[in-house]
């Protein structure tokens, strides 16, 4: 009977009731984008409101309307300023670097179909840290004057990854290849920075060591721009990608059968998803575990489809890198702890609560 | 004669050696050919090369006397459905999701509503729309066969390459995957071209069959032509007794024929048993000139 009543169904556009849990799955995944993006403003507003000059939740969002709007909505000067300048930056910046590289982690595991790829098994973060080195201790430097630590991050966090993808073309770009080869160049970059510290001053080793860990206030608003900037124009050139990155976990053959030029499609979104980690990581330093475990815990709450997961696994990686950030300035003030070792010591529990309360054998 | 596809010629090596050779082979359309042949004979590969998920070196594939190889993926694969051998895959995905996939030859870079309906159909006709939110990987070995194959009919092709899709299942679940294919042979006139290794369900299902050994088509035809004892025990190695059942041949394995030495390649087995090969490539001939839809030229 209700076999023939839904054949009926489909035909007269009335929906079965699979059709209608579909929907609400659907409507769910939605949901859970906008909470998302609802709980990172009240994040905002609250991670604001911590420090040493008392400020209220209401004036935070206040000040943000009011420089927006260029009106006067009579805040006082001193707080706006506090907001503005000291405050409000270091949280915007753990937003984008957070997204950015939940983003990545997310793009990279997906073409990759590895759950341990991320900007930091990969070797892209070692590769930053490598670039650091050499400019701090060996004082070689691609660019000179201010921007050589962020250059040298830079141009070795992408060098990584385009050794990595030069490697696969060559070899045939299968999946274990570049994995494969991403540790290895994440190992011989790690001890090339380890021998460097034999040379280096004290002053030196705790500014490689500061920059290894981590800092989201070193760089103000027009850094931040810059960054923002190169996000939005990587989101665009992934956006088309997305149901593709869907199609790439069944398997490069089927993605062939389907239409999709794997190889090609996969060189692609890793560049793009480098260039997108080497920016962010040459800022904020090479901060871990949000890459890798941002993509986990959205596939574990809202499934695989990247058109929902890849957005918000960037959400979930700002929302952890901004709360732990927060954590790690107020915890035993006036001691910053790194955001570095913040994430991982908030964000493993997190994890692991998540993997315990899973049925399925794997999300 | 209408022919549905075409294999000319067809040579594919991997690393300088030797997977398929010189296959030569037409289909009408709704027919369902089978592919057998002894393990590591290149039946895969060559489902593979007719998807060009492969690139064969030489020799030319007509779909509907189109090339294959002047053709970009998406025309491909809006023409021809692959059913690949059941893989364990990363990131689950659910049912629904499994099978949009294979909208994706026909949409833009957004799904359609149309896509959602196409996709609805296709589930219920193959009755797994009750695990449209399963995850793939909590499915049986049935129901995920079942998946797979709706994926390669969301893309509306009508040419089907199906590997090994009985592999791991049980009878009933075998039974019921290949009368799904029978099926849509005969009602929504696809072509399937199935590599499959049960010599009595090929045998009970196919229209026409080729028979494989070392990357190339030793026999052609129907399938009654094609089962026979003297074939079986050359290409296989196999003593076996032939039955008729359902009015079609039955196969029962006696026992291996003890050889000396393996067979690499053609030329070891024409000198080892020339009154085989010729009787072989006379009913091939006879089969060519009788039902012209599957030919061997060698």
């Amino acid at each position: 009977m209700t076999k023939v009543a839904r054949r009926h169904s489909s035909r007269t556009g009335k929906k079965s009731n699979v059709q209608r849990e579909f929907d609400k799955f659907v409507g769910r995944k939605i949901l859970f984008m906008f909470a998302l993006l609802v709980l990172a403003a009240i994040l905002v507003g609250v991670s604001v409101t911590f420090g040493p000059l008392e400020i209220t939740v209401l004036e935070v969002y206040r000040a943000i309307i009011q420089r927006i709007l260029s009106t006067d909505l009579g805040m006082d000067e001193l707080t706006e300023l506090v907001i503005w300048n000291i405050r409000l930056p270091r949280i915007m910046w753990g937003l984008a670097a957070g997204f950015g590289l939940g983003v990545a982690g997310c793009i990279m595991q997906a073409v990759l179909r590895n759950p341990l790829a991320s900007p930091f098994t990969l070797g892209i973060s070692a590769g930053a840290n490598f670039g650091v080195s050499l400019a701090i201790i060996l004082d070689f430097a691609i660019f000179g004057g201010m921007y050589a630590v962020i250059g040298n991050a830079f141009i070795f966090a992408f060098l990584t990854s385009m050794i990595i993808i030069g490697i696969s073309a060559i070899k045939g770009g299968t999946v274990e290849i570049l994995i494969l080869a991403g540790i290895a160049l994440n190992y011989v970059f790690r001890a090339a920075s380890d021998l460097f510290k034999y040379f280096a001053t004290y002053e030196q080793k705790e500014a490689t060591q500061a920059f290894g860990q981590g800092d989201l206030g070193t760089f103000g608003w027009s850094e931040l721009s810059l960054v923002a900037l190169i996000i939005l124009v990587c989101m665009i050139l992934v956006a088309p990608k997305l149901r593709d990155l869907n199609i790439m976990t069944a398997g490069d053959e089927t993605a062939k059968s389907l239409g999709i030029d794997a190889g090609n499609l996969r060189m692609f979104v890793m560049m793009v998803a480098s260039f997108l980690v080497a920016s962010v990581v040459a800022f904020v330093g090479p901060i871990g575990f949000v890459g890798l475990v941002g993509p986990h815990m959205s596939r574990m709450i809202i499934g695989s489809d990247h058109r929902f997961q890849l957005p918000a696994s960037g959400l979930l990686g700002a929302i952890i890198l901004v709360s732990s950030d927060i954590l790690g300035m107020n915890i035993i003030p006036p001691i910053i702890i790194p955001v570095g070792i913040m994430t991982s010591i908030l964000g493993v529990p997190f994890f692991f609560y998540l993997i315990m309360t899973r049925r399925r054998e794997y999300w | 004669m209408m022919i549905k596809l075409a294999i000319n010629g067809l040579t594919f090596s991997y690393n300088s050696v030797p997977i398929l050779d010189d296959i030569c082979m037409e289909v009408a359309p709704a027919k369902l050919l089978s592919v057998v042949g002894p393990n590591g004979t290149g039946k895969s590969t060559l489902l593979k090369c007719v998807d060009r998920v492969l690139k064969p070196q030489q020799g030319n594939i007509l779909l509907d006397r189109k090339d294959i190889m002047k053709m970009d993926r998406m025309e491909i694969a809006k023409q021809v459905g692959y059913v690949q051998q059941n893989v364990k895959r990363s990131f689950p995905t659910t049912v629904f999701d499994t099978v949009i996939m294979g909208r994706r030859p026909h949409q833009g870079w957004q799904t359609r509503d149309e896509d959602h309906e196409i996709v609805w159909e296709i589930l219920e006709l193959l009755d797994i729309d009750q695990f449209a939110l399963k995850y793939f990987n909590e499915l049986s070995g049935g129901q995920q066969q079942r998946v797979l194959i709706a994926r390669a009919l969301a893309q509306e092709a009508s040419v089907l390459l199906l590997d090994e899709p009985t592999s791991n299942l049980d009878i009933k679940r075998q039974l019921e995957v290949m009368d799904i294919i029978q099926d849509l042979v005969r009602t929504k006139r696809i072509t399937a071209m199935v590599a499959i290794h049960d010599l009595n369900l090929a045998s009970r299902y196919s229209d026409r069959m080729i028979m494989m050994k070392n990357g190339r088509i030793i026999v052609a035809g129907d399938p009654r032509d094609v089962l026979t004892a003297e074939n079986i025990e050359a290409i296989y190695g196999v003593e076996v007794d032939i039955r008729t059942q359902s009015d079609a041949p039955y196969v029962v394995p006696l026992k291996p024929i003890k050889t000396k030495k393996v067979w690499h390649h053609e030329n070891d087995f024409i000198a080892r048993s020339k009154k085989k090969v010729s009787s072989i490539g006379r009913i091939s001939d006879n089969l060519s000139e009788r039902f012209g839809q599957v030919k061997v030229l060698k």
